[in-house]
């Protein structure tokens, strides 16, 4: 009971937060079905999540391939199971590492921008400026961002999962001396549609976390450079808070889900 | 036409507004005048919406708009033009593409049409050759004729100065009062002008109200308060340091207070 008295202020303050994130989405939701549609909004904000992120994410897809294998061979060769190291690649990348990692650069890299963005907005009364010029800053500036993120954040996923599994072919083919045709038709018995569509529907969701907390934070700047720099902290350190959190859940939904 | 009445704001337990009332009749320019701090931004931003009232009443037009829903309020905002203090250009945009904003979102013009009344705007505050300059490029006195091409732009029936003057040099301030005379006198535009520049509130004003403790404490014709024997009003418009308004804050300006001797 104590322990609850304790964390009551902490869980009042998180649930909270959680339900002006609930607000904004929904406000998101609204406005996105609400005419006037401008694509070209959300093809500047795409442009910057998609071919902006692509090469960080590539990057680091590639060497979590590599990591992967090496890590793997360590054991697979002391139990001469090396020919399924692929199997492991194809599976832990595309399940769950290269989407919690993609989501994790996009949240740093997208996510903190457009909180700066948004917060030096509110700061300098260009929001407010929207407001009286009668745009709703959340259709004008919420909305394309987080359609953005939702479209462009699998898409990355996407390419993250094939370099990633081209990564750990590197070291299979040339440092396990595993045979290159074998390495792709290990990973394709390996992988099924639910392996990568539960990876792809994962990051939908994380999308929609770091759009709602970047665009949240940012719109709730208070004060000056200060202010920008403690919110777009804070939207980093939560979207990759709540992005784990929702590894966590769908992990364990998609577990019993497809368990068979 | 703009009438506000026991209108109160207060933010953090500080009461800023504290039962203001005040008229600004069609094709009026009114000027407002008071210490930094004490309401003249925040009531613009209540006739515009950003803020609202904690209480009271704010008519534009005629319409009551405390109580309106975003929706209702939008259809009065495009009525009003809002010229902020520093400018609020959108830094992502050109200056042509923030002048353009309220024609591309709000209205179906082609691209000739748009570039022609930019190019009017900016001319009719000084500027030329602008359209492809971001605001970082500009001077904070550019920045602010920026945003008042901006509002022109709109073509409104309203427009709210929030020191429009300020930070520009002493010329092109006379060619931004005299914007302003030309936007009564032609367009019979309504205005409400806040500043601190008395030569201004001299030169554009109808009639100037001075704010005090969130009240209007004079309201009058450019003369009436040039002559005003009000002491708060008189040391205000002869800023002078020492006086009313100052021993009231408990400040002492223009001394040097020695340390006594250890």
């Amino acid at each position: 009971m104590s322990v609850f008295i304790l964390t009551k202020p902490w869980m009042f303050r998180w649930l909270s937060y959680i339900g002006q994130l609930a607000i904004l989405f929904g406000q998101v939701v609204y406005w996105a079905c609400t005419p006037p549609f401008k694509p070209y909004r959300f093809l500047i904000q795409a442009k910057r999540v998609g071919p902006g992120s692509f090469l960080i994410a590539a990057l680091v897809s590639f060497f979590i391939g590599m990591i992967i294998a090496l890590q793997m061979a360590y054991l697979m060769v002391q139990l001469s199971a090396e020919i399924y190291i692929p199997n492991v690649i194809a599976l832990s990348l595309t399940r769950e590492l290269a989407p919690v990692l993609t989501a994790l650069i996009v949240a740093g890299r997208v996510g903190a921008g457009i909180t700066a963005e948004i917060g030096s907005m509110v700061v300098t009364e260009q929001v407010e400026a929207l407001k009286a010029f009668a745009v709703n800053p959340v259709k004008y500036l919420v909305v394309p961002r987080f359609l953005a993120l939702v479209i462009m954040l699998p898409v990355l996923t996407i390419f993250a999962d094939i370099i990633g599994i081209y990564g750990g072919y590197i070291i299979c083919v040339k440092k396990l001396g595993i045979n290159g045709v074998m390495y792709w038709q290990m990973v394709c018995d390996a992988l099924q549609l639910k392996d990568v569509a539960t990876g792809l529907i994962k990051t939908i969701f994380f999308a929609i976390v770091i759009a709602t907390v970047g665009c949240h934070q940012g719109l709730n700047v208070r004060g000056g450079a200060d202010g920008v720099g403690n919110a777009t902290t804070a939207s980093v350190v939560r979207s990759f808070i709540l992005i784990i959190m929702f590894d966590c859940a769908f992990t364990f939904i998609f577990y019993f889900l497809f368990k068979s | 036409m703009i009438e506000i009445r026991n209108l109160y704001k207060s933010f953090g337990g500080k009461q800023i507004l504290n039962g203001m009332n005040l008229t600004v009749r069609r094709g009026e320019t009114k000027v407002i005048i008071g210490r930094s701090g004490v309401g003249k931004s925040v009531l613009l931003k209540n006739i515009v919406g950003l803020i609202r009232p904690d209480a009271g009443s704010i008519k534009v037009n005629g319409v009551e708009v405390t109580n309106l829903e975003e929706r209702e309020y939008n259809k009065i905002r495009m009525e009003i033009g809002f010229v902020f203090q520093g400018g609020a250009l959108f830094d992502s945009m050109s200056v042509g593409e923030n002048v353009a904003f309220v024609l591309n979102e709000f209205m179906d013009l082609d691209k000739k049409t748009v570039d022609d009344r930019v190019s009017d705007a900016l001319a009719l505050v000084g500027l030329k050759d602008v359209q492809e300059l971001m605001p970082s490029q500009l001077s904070g006195g550019m920045r602010k004729r920026v945003s008042l091409a901006r509002v022109l732009c709109m073509e409104p029936q309203i427009i709210l100065y929030d020191e429009p003057t300020s930070e520009v040099d002493p010329i092109t301030a006379a060619a931004i009062n005299n914007l302003i005379i030309e936007m009564r006198d032609k367009l019979k535009v309504t205005s409400i002008v806040v500043t601190h520049d008395m030569n201004m509130a001299y030169k554009v004003a109808d009639s100037i109200a001075m704010f005090y403790h969130g009240q209007v404490i004079a309201d009058g014709s450019v003369d009436e308060i040039r002559h005003s024997k009000h002491p708060v009003v008189y040391q205000f418009i002869h800023g002078e340091a020492h006086g009313p308004i100052t021993e009231d804050e408990s400040l002492v300006f223009g001394h040097i207070i020695q340390k006594p001797n250890s």
